[in-house]
């Protein structure tokens, strides 16, 4: 059902309508989207590079460095704020020891805040890849980190 | 044959569905299996419901194994939570609803076309095309409906601008982009019911004459796209979508392209920045063609509103909001979920009758509507009703629905800087005064919450407020400065104990925290020192215990780790 970014640049030549699926796609497929995807994504849709990247860097989807191999993404939304969501945020930034919007060094954590996923009444949430995790303590959440890790070793 | 149905939206799949739906498919039992959509219950998720003939029976917070004997003909009674016998510990929560919009939303299972068309679904849009485009509009007119989005703009009177608009070419989009944080309506009528909101855009398309439409739904809804995809071409393959095309289009995190004319430029490709208007989307919109865009609530109401007629709609409601709205309720509130009530009903039912009240018994204190746009309405206005006039006298907006309940916890100046900060990430850019004011009242709210407030503060918040809602283009700037307006003008006070004392009257902003432990009560039983992360707790067993004030982060884990309230926090 998902199609690869090579096959949706196939379909989409001289599109300019595709810009975003096809950045959308790179995200997903690559982790990222690099000097040389955008320069594909100019080629294909015949819109200028400099058009393509002001694009990218204006929504918060993309990100122009590689993702860790794992993406955490906090709800900071409205119900998850008042439940607390910030101690979760604050817990797991002190154990990965990278702020939010950072990879961690051996490239195996992403740590994301999201504006809300949704799911307001299990708050505090967060997603690790396509997983949810609700109704969080900050010791529940760096526990549910160590599972992810693997075993319950240290991430 | 009986049937049982697990909730598999978001937030029940989030609770585990998952698990549940995979034990009740490996069991070769004697049932039909299958998911159905948000039944408004989120705060006993996992639920499952047992339909044997005219008798249904949901139970709540279900296990895999709780399943597995509920499928053998167990009734755990303690987990009954509806029956259409009326008995159950929450037959309530559903009963003191009005569900128009959610009307098979945990009925039927939203993949299926023939559990959709089996409820009368189709039937509008085979009336809307045995009829000439201008009654589609006229029944639409007449019923009163109003968008759902938030803005409360007739519906109607909208189609008939793009019904009159010259042009061979037009579009049909609905905004699904449901970027308000604690907002989730949306989300769950396309998982619930996806065909209702694809007819009620395939009839809108008959009245406008428009032949391409888009969804624009939310990249963090991955579910709800998926069942739109599916929907779609259920439609096509049935022939039901006329030569119409549908599309979606995934956003990519931006809370602005909510505003129609950026959400128009990203599905065209390009960075979602509002334009000015005149023209308005009628005339030119996407693709600069004439465009009528609702919302998903709106396009879900379509279609009931055509098989029922405008009178029915309008037997719901007030005079000027008729029918009914879907609220999300969330926060400091016992039973949170989806609940759908007719235009007009308090807050105060939504709050205490559907959503049991506080959690723990706490201090009501404020609902907060209409997301970073909005405000905060106090409890002694928990008697407004809900509709387009009453709620944006309070200062508050109506907004797409989300309802997010607060309790004495919660601290309205730290609120209002919440959304604020969220505004200025999302800010576009394009106008000065709400690309930097925004910031500049963040700034300010930072340093009042720091601790570190000035008295001119207040008056400066206020000023600026006013400027930028008269200098920005777009919604986003025109009612960014909303929550420091609403919390302003019913708590105040808060904003005066944190510049002229220094003190927080919720305990919520640690800067303005102290905590020390009271000789009296003290029993030097060391749980407040086993507690901090930070070792600032310190004393012998049996002994009194002192707090370094250096390395306490103010945190508060001693605080509530103390059995003898022996902890004073100030």
């Amino acid at each position: 059902m998902k199609r690869s970014f090579a096959e949706l640049a196939e379909e989409s030549r001289g599109s300019a309508e595709a810009v975003i699926p096809l950045l959308q796609a790179a995200q997903t497929e690559f982790g990222f989207v690099s000097r040389e995807t955008i320069s594909i994504i100019s080629e294909t849709t015949g819109e200028p590079e400099a058009q393509i990247y002001g694009v990218a860097s204006f929504y918060s989807q993309f990100s122009f460095t590689p993702s860790g191999k794992h993406i955490i993404r906090v709800c900071t939304g409205t119900a998850c704020h008042v439940a607390g969501a910030g101690r979760i945020v604050e817990a797991l930034s002190g154990e990965l020891g990278v702020a939010p919007g950072g990879t961690t060094p051996d490239m195996r954590f992403t740590l994301h805040t999201v504006a809300c996923l949704g799911c307001c009444s299990l708050s505090p949430v967060m997603m690790i890849d396509g997983e949810t995790f609700g109704k969080l303590t900050p010791a529940g959440a760096v526990k549910v980190l160590h599972e992810f890790a693997g075993g319950g070793d240290a991430p | 044959m009986k049937r049982m149905l697990v909730g598999t939206g978001t937030c029940g799949l989030s609770a585990g569905a998952g698990k549940v739906m995979e034990a009740l498919r490996r069991t070769q039992g004697d049932f039909l299996l299958s998911g159905t959509g948000c039944i408004g219950m989120c705060f006993m998720e996992p639920l499952v419901e047992v339909r044997d003939g005219e008798s249904r029976m949901l139970y709540g917070e279900v296990s895999p194994e709780m399943a597995l004997e509920i499928a053998e003909g167990a009734k755990p009674d303690q987990n009954l939570v509806w029956s259409s016998s009326g008995r159950g510990s929450h037959a309530d929560f559903l009963a003191k609803q009005d569900r128009l919009v959610l009307r098979n939303c945990g009925l039927i299972n939203p993949d299926s076309m023939d559990d959709y068309t089996a409820t009368g679904g189709y039937e509008a849009l085979k009336r809307a095309m045995s009829i000439a485009p201008e009654e589609i509009v006229r029944i639409i007119k007449d019923s009163g409906l109003r968008g759902r989005g938030g803005a409360g703009f007739p519906t109607g009177l909208k189609w008939s601008f793009a019904a009159s608009a010259p042009g061979d070419v037009k579009y049909i989009v609905c905004n699904a982009d449901e970027g308000d944080p604690g907002a989730f309506m949306d989300r769950s009528i396309i998982e619930g019911d996806p065909h209702a909101v694809i007819e009620g855009m395939l009839i809108a398309a008959r009245a406008i004459g428009a032949r391409k439409g888009y969804i624009y739904c939310r990249a963090e809804y991955p579910l709800a796209v998926k069942r739109l995809e599916n929907a779609i071409s259920q439609a096509a393959e049935k022939g039901y979508s006329a030569g119409v095309e549908l599309k979606v289009k995934m956003g990519a995190g931006a809370f602005v392209c909510g505003e129609e004319t950026a959400l128009f430029r990203s599905i065209e490709g390009k960075r979602g920045m509002p334009t000015f208007r005149p023209p308005y989307p009628a005339e030119k919109g996407l693709f600069g063609k004439p465009t009528n865009n609702n919302n998903v609530e709106t396009y879900a109401c379509v279609p009931w509103i055509v098989r029922n007629g405008a009178d029915a709609f309008r037997a719901r409601g007030t005079e000027k909001s008729p029918g009914t709205k879907v609220f999300a309720l969330a926060g400091k509130v016992k039973r949170g979920g989806l609940a759908e009530v007719a235009m007009g009903t308090p807050i105060r039912h939504l709050v205490f009758g559907i959503g049991g009240g506080i959690q723990g018994d706490r201090a009501f204190k404020a609902v907060q509507m209409g997301g970073p746009s909005g405000g905060c309405i106090p409890e002694h206005l928990a008697d407004t009703p809900v509709d387009f006039e009453s709620i944006p006298a309070t200062g508050a907006i109506m907004g797409s629905g989300g309802m997010v309940v607060m309790d004495d916890t919660s601290c309205m100046v730290d609120i209002a800087r919440f959304f604020l900060s969220f505004t200025c990430d999302e800010s576009c850019g394009k106008c000065t005064f709400c690309r930097v004011g925004n910031q500049r009242l963040l700034e300010t709210l930072e340093r009042i919450t720091a601790g570190d407030g000035r008295e001119e503060d207040i008056s400066f918040l206020e000023t600026l407020s006013r400027q930028i809602i008269d200098g920005s283009l777009c919604g986003l700037g025109q009612t960014a400065p909303n929550p420091i307006l609403t919390t302003l003008r019913y708590y105040r006070d808060e904003y005066e104990a944190h510049i002229l004392r220094r003190k927080c009257p919720s305990f919520y902003c640690r800067a303005l925290l102290t905590f020390s432990v009271n000789p009296e009560t003290c029993r030097g039983c060391t749980l407040c020192a086993k507690a901090c992360p930070v070792n600032a707790v310190s004393g012998e067993r049996g002994k009194l215990h002192s707090i370094d004030s250096e390395l306490c982060t103010r945190c508060g884990a001693c605080f509530e780790a103390c059995p003898f309230d022996a902890i004073i926090r100030e």
